[in-house]
């Protein structure tokens, strides 16, 4: 295909053109993602975060993988959740595991809070598309960590160029259409776990009658100071009968 | 199919004001992408020194890594020097900083507002890749076109081409240019769609750095 032969070689020799692999072998970069997940969602309650998502990982249009985990714990104090492409995900997830295990062996009773993980995560997007090889992900961090002020809980997100911020509440890709607004309507700071499951729900479920590439099948997690815990997957109950579903010319009579 | 882009606008308009004694730095605190917006409370703002701020729009990461990178050349600078950098000398930094990245730019677009060595108001303005100008008062960013005729009319400013060259200060005392920023804010976010949600005020004078917020339209 044409797009493997990377530009490399042929884009003038200028000093804009990126370094070949030291090998003498051409680089590839990720041009376009290949297994894609969909929207991730996450809000803060009373003693945290709140992260949901389906387990599905499509091939283009193509379902490929019904029961893939995308929300994962990282280190004590956070969750990671992801949307995009799932190989860059797991790439990242090493990262992440490589930088845990180091901060651990220092074994001076400091370990990396959810902050500390964001802003990593941060400079690893930015610093991958700065080398035009992006990782191509749509991340949510969250979690809470003891701090000078009591416990603090941290809700962020980054994307596959290195845009980052903090929020309440965030979804990404179709979440950020459909789902933020009902967010915006309904979140409270000091929702109970209950009341915020059940608005994670109400969220998940138009995600998953208007976005086609979700399925139903989800999966929760949250984060509080007693640690993460992600939920098995579960499924929404879904109504299809209504009327113009089941018979949709009624009501649309034909003019012959 | 949908190709790599290492740019995006993050949208905003950054504004600031000098007078003789004060500069008012502004940015709204709205941050975001194409029709969405991810979010209605983050800063554009960054306290560079003591008597120096920098407000900028455009691409939300490149802007976070260029104000890091000048905050921590400026604490080089305070070990080296044991003392904080001026605003000016922050100034041709940042016009170095912009113009070291001119074949992959960061896509930022800068407002320096703050006090020269002598305690008078200075601003400065930027493009993407390190031209810039001193000036009386500036604004960048999306909502600038909106905003720049006003300030123009308002501020009287002498023309740059007068001999002997005249002070480019506003006659305006601290409190009339504050409320001006925030009138021209209000008016550029009834029809810039990237502008709005909250503004972040910093206003510097000689007794240091006060910050303030107003809402803004949030539509």
């Amino acid at each position: 295909m044409a797009w493997q032969q990377a530009m490399g070689s042929h884009a003038a020799g200028g000093s804009q053109a990126p370094p070949a692999a030291a090998g003498g072998g051409e680089t590839q970069r990720t041009q376009y993602p290949y297994v894609t997940g969909t929207s991730v969602i996450a809000l803060k309650y009373k003693d945290g975060v709140i992260m949901a998502c389906d387990t599905g990982a499509s091939y283009g249009s193509t379902l490929r993988y019904k029961s893939v985990e995308r929300i994962k714990a990282v280190g004590k104090h956070s969750l990671i959740g992801a949307s995009g492409e799932f190989s860059d995900f797991q790439e990242i997830l090493r990262y992440l595991d490589e930088l845990t295990l180091s901060d651990h062996m220092w074994d001076d009773g400091n370990s990396l809070g959810p902050k500390e993980i964001h802003s990593y995560l941060t400079r690893v997007m930015y610093n991958r598309r700065n080398k035009f090889d992006p990782l191509w992900n749509s991340l949510v961090l969250g979690g809470v960590k003891k701090g000078p002020k009591g416990d603090e809980k941290y809700l962020g997100m980054v994307n596959m160029i290195g845009t980052h911020f903090e929020e309440n509440h965030v979804a990404t890709g179709f979440g950020n259409h459909l789902a933020i607004p009902i967010l915006r309507a309904e979140w409270r700071e000091d929702m109970t776990f209950e009341e915020a499951v059940k608005l994670v729900e109400k969220c998940l479920l138009v995600l998953l009658y208007r976005d086609r590439s979700s399925i139903n099948k989800f999966q929760i997690a949250k984060i509080t100071t007693e640690g993460s815990t992600i939920y098995p997957p579960y499924s929404l109950k879904t109504y299809w009968g209504f009327s113009h579903f089941e018979n949709p010319a009624q009501g649309a009579v034909g003019s012959w | 199919m949908a190709r790599f882009d290492p740019y995006e606008n993050n949208g905003g308009t950054c504004v600031a004001v000098a007078g003789a004694g004060y500069c008012v730095v502004a940015a709204d605190t709205r941050l975001s992408v194409g029709y969405s917006i991810l979010s209605r409370d983050h800063s554009k703002m960054a306290q560079l020194a003591d008597k120096c701020v920098l407000a900028s729009s455009g691409f939300q990461g490149d802007i976070k890594a260029l104000q890091k990178n000048l905050a921590a050349k400026e604490l080089v600078y305070e070990h080296n020097h044991n003392k904080k950098m001026s605003c000016p000398a922050m100034a041709q930094l940042l016009s170095n900083t912009l113009y070291y990245k001119r074949f992959f730019p960061y896509y930022a677009f800068n407002v320096l507002g703050g006090l020269d060595s002598q305690g008078k108001g200075c601003v400065f303005t930027y493009d993407a890749v390190g031209s810039y100008e001193r000036t009386g008062y500036s604004a960048q960013g999306t909502g600038a076109a909106l905003m720049m005729p006003v300030l123009d009319n308002q501020l009287k400013s002498p023309s740059p081409l007068l001999l002997p060259a005249r002070d480019a200060v506003t006659p305006l005392s601290e409190s009339e240019a504050v409320d001006l920023v925030k009138d021209v804010f209000a008016s550029a976010t009834e029809r810039d769609i990237y502008t709005g949600d909250r503004l972040e005020i910093v206003v510097i004078n000689s007794s240091g750095t006060h910050r303030e917020y107003i809402e803004l339209r949030k539509d």
